[in-house]
């Protein structure tokens, strides 16, 4: 992977050959497998991918919510793979997350302004009425009114949870925040409201994004760059413009064709994946997306794709990736697969 | 009312209203909705959280649950009313002349009866056939949905199918019967995008080659814009814009419609001429990827008790003036459908 | 300029308590047992007052029916106690006990609870085996041992209740725990920093509350049941009259003069009805039976 940063451009995060094992009733369950990126500061990385791809896994994992099996977590220079809880507190104060459902991940019983209070709380972070000027900024940095502070959660409607789930974020003033599909359960003109409020807050702020999320046009729109996972793994890693016009792994290119877009073709352009995605208990050998895909050979089956670098940072985990010379949108509806 | 009927519509809806009973009297939810739908047509109900389309998929069938009621209008499947049909009358009809399909297969299957079974029940229920004939038929509807080993499959659990299975397995229960109509619940919402791109081609095809008339409850354009003939918007329980696909995405005339259209998320490939200014203020990020600024629809939808005497969109909408506030706009043709806007057409832009 | 969907916020909602409160005093099973509730502790705070001398001395002559002298409106026993002042005085024994006994098998059920259910894996199994332990002694005959062993008083008898009632406490209260354990509700304040103190004390448990205050009127209701039967059997306190004592110091006259064990036994199962109306009214409005919002 590439770690040649120099001390000036040390990523915020880095993660390397990360993996998550859960062992279940039924068995192990490798959620997670030898996935590696870099976060840049004040960039956004989005992380697309099918139910059961890992992606929530591996935001969990960054946040050490779950236990990684191998490979390593960095915040910065530091090493946060094995930290302790009580090392984890000061470094919790760089990497926050917003959790999909604000609904629940806010404390029924508090008022907006405790519950937003409360990061500062834990971490002895100015004095009372400090703490509550604190609040006021930050209710009004994510477009919600002085008086939100006097209520409670189940007031508001859901885009409004959500700011209120971006505020308590915000309050460490973190240097990466992971979003975890925070748009997935909001309408259209809500979801349009929340990802301008992302983008202003990037912009005013300088905070790295880990943008975990199913929906293909909300991930182009917000990303920089957007890995790809299915089971487990990260199979195309590259700037957004790049992955768009020029998919070079076949999963890539299906899940672009099968996701409809108004301003898309009208009709599928690919012949479409058949199959279910395979049981993460029995994973296929070789490439594992080969029982799905289009072009696999007697190689795939047996043996795993290395990741290689198409052209830089441009990654992807493929025995025959498509590298067509030709950036144009016609490499991607052409019917190529 | 001059409806873009189709020449011959299979299911004529006139005038639907439904109402929640609450204590405080009646909360309309649908107004006076009509619409219709020809054979092997698919017309897509479209609208936000709340706006009345899954309440008017259950009206279809006669199966709003309480305390919602349907407080006027009809509902013509065939020619024949069906919500002045009792209950007794109405099982015979669905299922075999209109079915429904959920977001959720779930929740419509009997965890305790294998997949098989269930459909041949459904086969049974509406046709006096022998037990082997129903299983031969089963076998056959397992394979038309395209559900590989059809023999092996017919004596699974539903537990034990993915979710994608399911929904096969649900669409084959509703073609059970040879319906006119399918009523589809947001059937792909719950499904991963390339399994919803299999589901929807299998729905498209089996209109096309059998002639099922298809009304599709979503909030999803992007799928509405690759399936679909014809597109309602729904807003607050009406209708407020009805038109073909490619007329609605091309040139959206109600100001809501077109708030939706713009709040969507677009990728570089309809964004590729862009404005200098955008990317210049894109330059300051590092990546340098440029970002427009999504549109936004300002504002909520109002609530059922709260809804305003004139245009339910007015407090949100940028056209909005005295009229608007005071008068409910009629539908009224525009284009190749129908709009229910005062001042529709006079800009597009939002 | 666009204003976002946050320009209205919709008016304030009265506080959560006043709102269960309020719930609460419109259901009338729940009323009937507040206001019996309310009966019984305005007897005990009385007592002094309305009965001022000890309700164990003799007052009068013994086996007097009530309406039998104007001194005695309740009657006396057959040792001339005066069953109203005995009502009156036993009131406070009950509710004392219950009371005190309930908040013991709180205090262990929880920490029990709320400790298995958190840490889960090797604490969740040893503290889960030792409440089986308790389940499977019959409540009862256990705490009859403990204050055979101990010899009865009220603070024996109040502390043998509590160690032998808080097992399907503590699993209720696991069961609840463990829940929002694995909720986005703990792991929000975890990615926040948060410790465990303060994720049970500040987020978990105060979100367990409801079925707890449902299930800690039940507790208050049983141990009152099984006072009075331990002081029934003899085994009360001999220092204090009890309600249960009272029904005990009956038993030889129940043919001839039945009010002396029915008078006691009434006021013991109107306290329990009490208690166990408020304990369903809680119910339904806490684990929302009722309606929401």
């Amino acid at each position: 992977m590439p770690s040649d940063a120099s001390p000036a451009t040390v990523p915020v995060l880095s993660v390397c050959g990360l993996s998550v094992d859960y062992a279940t009733a039924r068995g192990v369950v490798h959620a997670l497998d030898d996935v590696s990126f870099e976060l840049a500061s004040g960039e956004t990385l989005g992380i697309v991918g099918e139910s059961g791809c890992g992606k929530s896994t591996l935001a969990r994992a960054v946040v050490r919510l779950v236990d990684p099996s191998a490979g390593t977590i960095r915040l910065g220079e530091e090493d946060i793979t094995h930290a302790s809880r009580r090392q984890l507190r000061a470094a919790r104060r760089d990497i926050q997350m917003v959790l999909q459902d604000p609904a629940a991940s806010l404390d029924p019983r508090w008022t907006v302004g405790e519950l937003l209070a409360e990061p500062l709380a834990i971490h002895r972070i100015g004095s009372r009425a400090e703490r509550r000027g604190r609040v006021a900024d930050l209710l009004r940095k994510v477009g919600l009114p002085p008086e939100a502070a006097g209520r409670r959660p189940h007031e508001f409607s859901g885009g409004q949870r959500q700011r209120i789930g971006i505020a308590r974020a915000l309050a460490l003033e973190p240097k990466i925040v992971v979003l975890d599909e925070p748009v997935s359960a909001l309408d259209v003109s809500v979801q349009a409201q929340i990802l301008n409020l992302l983008t202003d807050l990037q912009r005013t702020l300088g905070v790295s994004f880990l943008f975990i999320g199913h929906d293909l046009s909300v991930v182009e729109y917000i990303s920089d760059r957007v890995a790809v996972m299915y089971l487990g793994r990260i199979v195309e890693l590259g700037d957004r413009d790049s992955l768009w016009r020029r998919p070079a792994h076949p999963y890539t290119r299906a899940l672009l064709d099968a996701a409809p877009r108004i301003d898309g073709p009208a009709v599928p352009t690919g012949p479409g994946l058949s199959g279910d995605t395979p049981s993460p208990y029995d994973l296929p050998t070789g490439c594992r997306f080969h029982t799905r895909c289009p072009i696999a050979t007697e190689l795939c089956r047996h043996e795993a794709p290395a990741t290689r670098e198409l052209s830089p940072g441009h990654l992807v985990a493929c025995h025959f990736p498509d590298t067509g010379a030709e950036p144009s949108s016609s490499a991607r509806f052409g019917s190529g697969i | 009312m001059s409806d873009p009927i189709p020449a011959d519509p299979v299911l004529a809806v006139d005038g639907l209203s439904i109402a929640f009973q609450t204590r405080r009297g009646l909360l309309p939810a649908v107004r006076d909705l009509s619409f219709s739908v020809g054979r092997g047509e698919m017309l897509a109900i479209v609208g936000e959280s709340g706006c009345g389309k899954s309440l008017t998929a259950l009206a279809l069938l006669g199966l709003v649950p309480t305390p919602g009621r349907v407080t006027g209008g009809a509902v013509r499947l065939e020619g024949r009313n069906l919500l002045a049909l009792d209950e007794a009358a109405l099982r015979h009809v669905r299922g075999a002349r209109i079915s429904m399909i959920f977001q959720e297969p779930m929740t419509a299957l009997n965890p305790v009866l294998t997949v098989g079974e269930q459909i041949m029940e459904a086969i049974l229920e509406h046709e006096p056939v022998s037990r082997k004939a129903a299983r031969e038929r089963t076998l056959a509807l397992l394979e038309r949905v395209r559900i590989p080993d059809p023999a092996r499959r017919f004596a699974e659990y539903p537990h034990r199918m993915s979710g994608g299975m399911r929904q096969r397995v649900m669409i084959a229960m509703a073609l059970a019967g040879a319906p006119a109509v399918l009523v589809a619940d947001e059937p792909t919402t719950a499904l991963d995008v390339t399994i919803q791109a299999q589901i929807l081609s299998l729905i498209d095809e089996l209109r096309r080659e059998q002639g099922t008339a298809v009304v599709f409850i979503t909030h999803d354009l992007g799928v509405v814009s690759r399936y679909v003939d014809r597109v309602l918007v729904m807003y607050a329980g009406r209708k407020v814009e009805e038109r073909d696909t490619r007329d609605l995405f091309a040139d959206p005339f109600h100001p809501y419609t077109q708030g939706l259209i713009a709040a969507q998320p677009r990728g570089l490939i309809a964004a590729q001429p862009r404005g200098l200014a955008a990317r210049s203020q894109a330059d300051a990020r590092l990546p340098g990827v440029a970002r427009e600024r999504l549109t936004e629809i300002p504002g909520t939808v109002p609530a059922l008790a709260a809804m305003p005497p004139g245009c339910a969109f007015a407090p949100r909408c940028p056209l909005a003036d005295d009229l608007c506030a005071r008068t409910v706009p009629p539908p009224r043709p525009a284009g190749s459908g129908l709009v229910a806007c005062h001042h529709a057409g006079e800009s597009h832009a939002i | 300029m666009a204003l976002p969907d946050t320009a209205s916020l919709p008016p304030t909602r009265t506080d959560f308590r006043d709102r269960t409160v309020g719930r609460l005093l419109r259901r009338p099973s729940a009323l009937v047992g507040l206001i019996l509730l309310a009966g019984i502790l305005a007897m005990a705070g009385f007592a002094d007052i309305a009965f001022p001398g000890d309700p164990l001395d003799m007052a009068g002559t013994p086996l007097l029916r009530p309406g039998d002298a104007a001194e005695f409106p309740l009657g006396t026993d057959m040792m001339g106690r005066d069953l109203a002042s005995g009502i009156f005085h036993g009131a406070r024994v009950s509710l004392l006990i219950g009371g005190v006994a309930a908040l013991v098998s709180l205090v262990i059920g929880i920490g029990i609870g709320a400790l298995s259910g958190y840490y889960g894996g090797r604490v969740d199994r040893a503290l889960m085996r030792v409440t089986e332990l308790f389940q499977t002694i019959p409540p009862f005959l256990f705490t009859l041992a403990l204050v055979a062993i101990l010899q009865p008083s009220i603070a024996t008898i109040t502390t043998a209740i509590g160690i032998t009632s808080w097992s399907g406490l503590a699993r209720l209260v696991r069961a609840e725990v463990l829940r929002l354990r694995n909720s986005e509700l703990a792991q929000a304040s975890i990615i926040l920093g948060a410790s465990d103190a303060r994720i049970i004390f500040l987020h978990i448990l105060p979100n367990t509350l409801a079925p707890v205050i449902v299930s800690a009127s039940i507790l208050v209701a049983t141990a009152i049941l099984t006072e009075s039967s331990l002081s029934f059997l003899g085994l009360g306190d001999p220092n204090v009259v009890s309600w249960g004592g009272m029904v005990g110091a009956g038993r030889e006259t129940i043919r001839t003069d039945p009010h002396v064990a029915a008078i006691p036994g009434v006021a013991i199962v109107i306290a329990v009805l009490a208690l166990n109306l408020l304990g369903d009214g809680l119910n339904d409005v806490l684990n929302g039976k009722g309606e929401r919002r």
